[in-house]
């Protein structure tokens, strides 16, 4: 059956309210606008070689590292490399590490919640490469200790990574504190922190957080284009590139740069940061609004990751909808118009819910009623309130139909 | 997130999730089985209401309760449409290619959610049997694919809660697993 034809019977509710940022979001038309002209107008050229359709793609690349080296204070646009997404980026961060100290191999040390384009090329650099990966355990919430993380670190370690803030639970780690840990223990040590979820919802400052030395970014997470992400590689820190090819104007990620998503994503940027405040006071008052519009209307819902908001991201909210199957959940809630994805395993057959519900100490069955939402300056008032009528209702009829139920 | 894999349901499925049919409990009935487990994220409870009829184990009527994703409650639905009406013996031969296929067809990635139905199914006709103190001739000792395979699941999951290497009581009482420093 075609999709076509699903979506045939699929319907058209009365409202499509879009959360499912933290997978894709949708790209506003001054960031398509940005694009077009770079596909066939001007700037179509390859960025390294020496004419006019090529000095203009040029242009962008240059001028966008340059924006996001101001909003990110960091010293020089040559400490940024365009990616082809935040995958690659952190990709590029261990394995380009990894890669560049394998003579010396020792510790990589990864957060139990990272995401998985960090955990799996720190598995690889350990099965290929000789390096040995520790997994920081974290607190119920996914707060990282500065009393655990230390016992992790040591004179052999190379890398510590820890996220900003994380994608799923939307957990704000204190990344100024535990860098200079890291840096106290071992200096030598590099810090590379995934600042995906970070970017566009919380200042970062790289000259006050002088023990960050790999940034990743990605372009779709603040309403850019797929396709596109970067790393901050701090000067002095050594990489190697990690796939090999005919280098153009990154010296540390072969191809040809992208250029028109590179316009996209640097118009993104400058809508992010036009109204910074408002934004992020606008996602967050959204977020409160739906958050407590489903608690107080939903029994039986566990929060996923920190219950103190001021120390959660402020478009995050993670639910778990007890007695209820979230990939049942996430199509009823399809039908009604609201897009939203779920940490459950259904989708996978080996049964395993998210890594990081369950590294919160979540129990399987909380983890596969899990609901991730992520809300953003685009939505308004009445998509939330629709949105919990939906969600209301949804989990209602699916939980008629569950076994399961509150023992008392 | 784990593993996607995108999940085209056909017309049928989605009708079904929709519009499920015998949902619930059942009071009076005379048999009630369940496959699966909430840790599995899949669940089945099957109901049913068994009469004799000529010598004969009749199903006369069928009911579910599902925790699972909408392929699994599409094929609960359907597994008690299609069993109404039959005599234990017929029952007894669904497999859970047949509900796969009554539904048009699953994702293989879902395959196990007919297998569940089916193998919830086979319980409960064991467990009626069982309870009454008959032990007919047609019905094997051994289990079916589908029993194997439901038990196989069900202890799939305790394996991975089992797993963890080591704990770690972090300051503010939450705690989490990790691989030792």
């Amino acid at each position: 059956m075609s999709v076509k034809e699903l979506l045939k019977l699929h319907g058209s509710p009365p409202r499509e309210v879009y959360f499912d940022l933290e997978n894709s979001g949708y790209v506003p038309r001054e960031v398509i606008d940005a694009m077009l002209p770079y596909f066939n107008s001007t700037g179509y050229g390859h960025p390294s070689i020496t004419h006019k359709p090529g000095w203009e793609a040029y242009e962008v690349i240059y001028e966008t590292k340059e924006l996001l080296k101001e909003v990110l204070g960091a010293r020089s646009h040559e400490e940024l490399v365009f990616t082809h997404s935040g995958t690659e980026a952190n990709n590029l961060a261990i394995l380009g590490l990894a890669l560049a100290n394998r003579a010396r191999k020792g510790k990589i040390v990864v957060s139990a919640i990272e995401h998985l384009s960090v955990i799996h090329p720190a598995e690889l650099a350990e099965s290929l490469l000789g390096f040995k990966v520790v997994r920081v355990p974290v607190d119920g919430e996914g707060f990282i200790y500065p009393e655990v993380l230390q016992e992790f670190v040591d004179r052999d370690t190379i890398l510590v990574s820890v996220q900003f803030v994380n994608h799923e639970i939307g957990t704000v780690q204190n990344i100024e504190e535990l860098s200079k840990l890291v840096k106290d223990i071992n200096p030598d040590t590099v810090f590379h922190t995934d600042a995906a979820d970070a970017f566009g919802k919380f200042r970062i400052d790289l000259g006050r957080l002088s023990n960050v030395d790999l940034l990743t970014l990605s372009s779709h997470k603040i309403h850019g284009p797929r396709g596109v992400g970067a790393l901050y590689v701090r000067e002095g820190v050594k990489l190697e590139p990690v796939l090999r090819g005919q280098l153009s104007t990154e010296k540390l990620w072969p191809g040809v740069e992208n250029v028109p998503l590179i316009a996209g994503f640097r118009k993104a940027v400058e809508l992010a940061f036009n109204d910074f405040d408002g934004s992020v006071a606008r996602m967050r008052s959204l977020r409160d609004r739906l958050m407590e519009g489903i608690l107080s209307r939903v029994p039986d819902v566990l929060v996923n990751g920190p219950r103190d908001l001021s120390r959660r991201a402020p478009d995050n909210a993670n639910l778990s909808f007890l007695y209820v199957e979230g990939e049942a959940l996430t199509v009823e809630l399809s039908l009604r118009g609201v897009y939203v994805a779920s940490g459950s395993a259904c989708t996978s057959r080996i049964l395993e819910p998210s890594h990081v519900l369950l590294a919160i100490g979540r129990k399987h069955e909380e983890a596969h009623g899990s609901i991730l939402f992520k809300t953003s300056r685009y939505h308004r008032e009445e998509d939330i309130d629709y949105a919990v009528g939906a969600v209301a209702e949804a989990v209602e009829r699916l939980r008629a139909i569950s076994p399961l139920r509150r023992s008392s | 997130m784990s593993t996607r894999i995108p999940l085209p349901y056909n017309a049928k499925v989605l009708e079904l999730f929709r519009n499920p049919k015998n949902v619930g409990s059942m009071d009076d009935a005379d048999v009630i089985e369940v496959a699966g487990s909430p840790a599995c994220g899949d669940m089945i409870r099957l109901y049913l209401k068994i009469s004799r009829r000529s010598g004969e184990e009749v199903i006369e009527r069928a009911t579910f309760e599902s925790y699972g994703c909408a392929a699994n409650i599409a094929a609960a639905s359907i597994l008690t449409e299609l069993i109404v009406g039959k005599s234990l013996r017929e029952a007894w031969t669904i497999t859970w290619k047949n509900i796969a296929d009554e539904l048009g067809g699953l994702p293989p990635i879902k395959y196990h959610c007919s297998i569940l139905a089916v193998g919830a199914l086979k319980r409960a006709i064991r467990s009626y049997y069982t309870k009454i103190g008959v032990e007919p001739e047609w019905l094997p000792k051994e289990l079916t694919v589908e029993e194997r395979q439901t038990l196989e699941e069900e202890k799939m999951i305790e394996k991975l809660y089992g797993g963890y290497s080591i704990k770690i009581t972090l300051p503010r009482g939450g705690s989490s697993e990790g691989t030792r420093p």
